[in-house]
């Protein structure tokens, strides 16, 4: 078994004339949590996306556990462990919220049928356990479309957490919680470290990043201009260092 | 659902907690307000009719005819929901009808044997759904436009090809095929009746109890997050075109071995009344909600509407200013709604 659960050498992604993601050597190692820093289009979605199979690389190859992975698809990803929330939430909106949790991974019984009840059932306890809904007006039947923005951003976490994956991927998970939301999930994330899973945490909020983060990649322009360990480094000289690569693109 | 909610109801309410069966009735209302309202005019509409002339509404023949005619558009409305629920459209269907017939008549001519041309039939109704949706889903030309253009296309394949002559069905009532298809079920209740719920039923499973089906929703209510999500997106909107196709061949079939005709124009008059059954059954013009008991239902309020501009002796050019009404009405009530409730 390797050290590494996720590896990308040399893994270039382009929109055109835009190198979303150019030459980009990443990794993940086996429990650990890696934070991702950059600033707005610095290609970070790009990138979690191609390790979740939305996106194929123009070039470059991915391992995952040792595996190397061509033409992942993200169902492919979802089955070998990878959750992941996206920036944009990826909800249904009209859909009741039972349906959002299990999006994609229904469960079913044994003649191949959806099992409608046991979902209703999984996120009725979801809601009491994971998501906090105090309000009893909603169900596993309520339509998330009149759920808060909070609200519904805790269920595209819920969703990932609650199957079990080997490496969870969270593209700015803060957005729209409030701070005891917030708290929260920075408690959760150090779960995911505490029972052995992997995480990649990407938030425009340092401190965040910090205090979770084993390791932390700063991403410029599509490349990775430098990483540090978060032991090695104080949070006043990741900030110094942060600031230097927004004003002249370079760490030093 | 039993333990959780339980003990959600005691932690809220220890006292007078709610008695589970009127909760769980008042769920179901809450979860079917749509289900609920085309039941509710249906009644309305039934009523209607039953005060005009009681003596037709309350014996069986008025009955009868509706379920020999209203599977017509009834078999090719149901599937049609799914089609708009996953955001698409399909109006080639009433030509599909014909096509479908084609190949029946061909293959029949060619083999003189009925089962062949009816699976030559289903197999052309596949052929064309399958077009339509590659065309949408791999070359990404926009449904409205792909199936107006196949419509046009299938309907002048059948026309050079019969150069617009019909032939007779009559043979096929010495077959399996007839009294299978349009026969009467124990001398009185018509076969494409209890086919039009065969459909219903084996629909709602595969919409309501399948992952395929499952994805036909989230599709309809945002593509780029069932794509994010791992729903095969393409495959799902070809899912819903084939079965398009097919239910549109299989309706040319039924309306034909009832006239016992095939009429190369086959299929014309059949968009309003299925596409108005859609839009009435609370199917969303938006995508991603509709049900198929919403469908059903609001067919044969259709049917019986269509029954009704007869009785009422009004003439067939009134029936195209009613559907017309009907589609904008419902959608526009629809919408309305949707706008108070969110
Ligand atoms: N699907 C796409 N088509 C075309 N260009 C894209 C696409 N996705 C991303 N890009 C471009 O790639 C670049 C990187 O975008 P990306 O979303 O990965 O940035 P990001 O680091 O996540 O930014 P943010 O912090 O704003 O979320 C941007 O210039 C963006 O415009
Ligand atoms: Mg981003």
């Amino acid at each position: 078994m390797g050290e590494n659960l996720l590896e990308m050498n040399d893994v270039n992604k382009s929109f055109g004339d835009v190198a979303a993601v150019h030459n980009i050597n990443f990794r993940v190692g086996r429990n650990e949590i890696v934070g991702l820093l950059g600033d707005n289009g610095a290609g970070k979605s790009t990138l979690i996306k191609l390790i979740t199979g939305y996106h194929q690389p123009d070039t470059g190859e991915i391992f995952f556990d040792d595996q190397r992975i061509d033409h992942l698809t993200v169902a492919q990803a979802r089955a070998l462990g990878i959750e992941t929330v996206y920036q944009e939430r990826a909800l249904a909106e009209q859909q009741p919220l039972w349906r959002n949790i299990f999006m994609g991974r229904e469960l079913t019984n044994r003649y191949g049928l959806m099992d409608v009840k046991r979902m209703k059932q999984e996120t009725d306890r979801l809601m009491l356990e994971s998501m906090g809904f105090t309000s009893t007006a909603v169900t596993a039947d309520s339509v998330i479309k009149t759920f808060s923005g909070g609200e519904k951003q805790g269920v595209a976490i819920t969703r990932a957490l609650h199957f079990k994956a080997e490496l969870i991927i969270l593209d700015e998970p803060t957005m729209g919680l409030s701070l005891s939301e917030t708290r929260k999930l920075m408690d959760f994330v150090a779960d995911i470290k505490r029972q052995g899973k992997s995480c990649i945490f990407i938030d425009h909020n340092i401190f965040h990043v910090y205090s979770v983060a084993d390791r932390v990649v700063v991403l410029d322009r599509g490349t990775v201009s430098g990483e540090f360990y978060t032991k090695d480094i104080t949070l006043d000289q990741l900030m110094e260092k942060m600031y230097r690569v927004a004003e002249t693109g370079s760490l030093d | 659902m039993t333990t959780s909610t339980e003990t959600q109801a005691t932690n809220q309410v220890p006292p007078g907690r709610p008695q589970p069966t009127r909760s769980r009735l008042g769920r179901f209302i809450r979860s079917h307000p749509f289900q609920i309202g085309i039941l509710a005019v249906a009644a309305f509409i039934w009523i209607l009719f039953f005060i005009g002339s009681p003596q037709t509404f309350s014996a069986f023949p008025i009955y009868q005819s509706f379920m020999s005619t209203t599977p017509f558009f009834a078999v090719m409305a149901l599937p049609l929901t799914l089609v708009i629920i996953a955001k698409e459209i399909d109006l080639s269907f009433p030509s599909v009808m014909s096509f479908g017939m084609l190949a029946f008549s061909l293959t029949l001519t060619a083999t003189g044997n009925v089962a062949f041309a009816f699976i030559a039939l289903l197999a052309a109704g596949v052929l064309a759904g399958l077009i339509n949706g590659l065309l949408v889903v791999r070359i990404g030309i926009p449904a409205l436009v792909a199936t107006i253009g196949t419509s046009f296309f299938w309907r002048g394949v059948v026309l050079v090809v019969t150069g617009g002559r019909g032939s007779s069905l009559v043979p096929t009532t010495q077959t399996f095929l007839h009294p299978l298809l349009v026969g009467r079920l124990f001398g009185k209740i018509p076969m494409q009746f209890v086919w039009t719920l065969v459909i219903a039923g084996a629909l709602w499973v595969l919409l309501n109890r399948t992952r395929r089906g499952a994805a036909v929703y989230l599709v309809g209510d945002n593509e780029d997050s069932a794509r994010l999500m791992g729903i095969n997106v393409g495959r799902t909107k070809i899912m819903v075109f084939v079965l398009m196709g097919l239910a549109a061949a299989f309706a040319g079939m039924l309306v034909s071995l009832e006239l016992l005709y095939y009429w190369p124009t086959l299929g014309e008059g059949y968009l309003l009344t299925a596409l108005s059954s859609v839009f009435l059954g609370g199917t969303s013009v938006f995508g991603g909600t509709g049900t198929i008991f919403g469908t059903l239902v609001a067919s044969f309020i259709i049917g019986a509407i269509n029954a009704g501009i007869v009785a009422a002796g009004m003439a067939g050019f009134w029936t195209q200013l009613i559907y017309g009404l009907i589609i904008v009405g419902s959608v526009s009530i629809q919408v309305i709604l949707r706008k108070r409730l969110s």
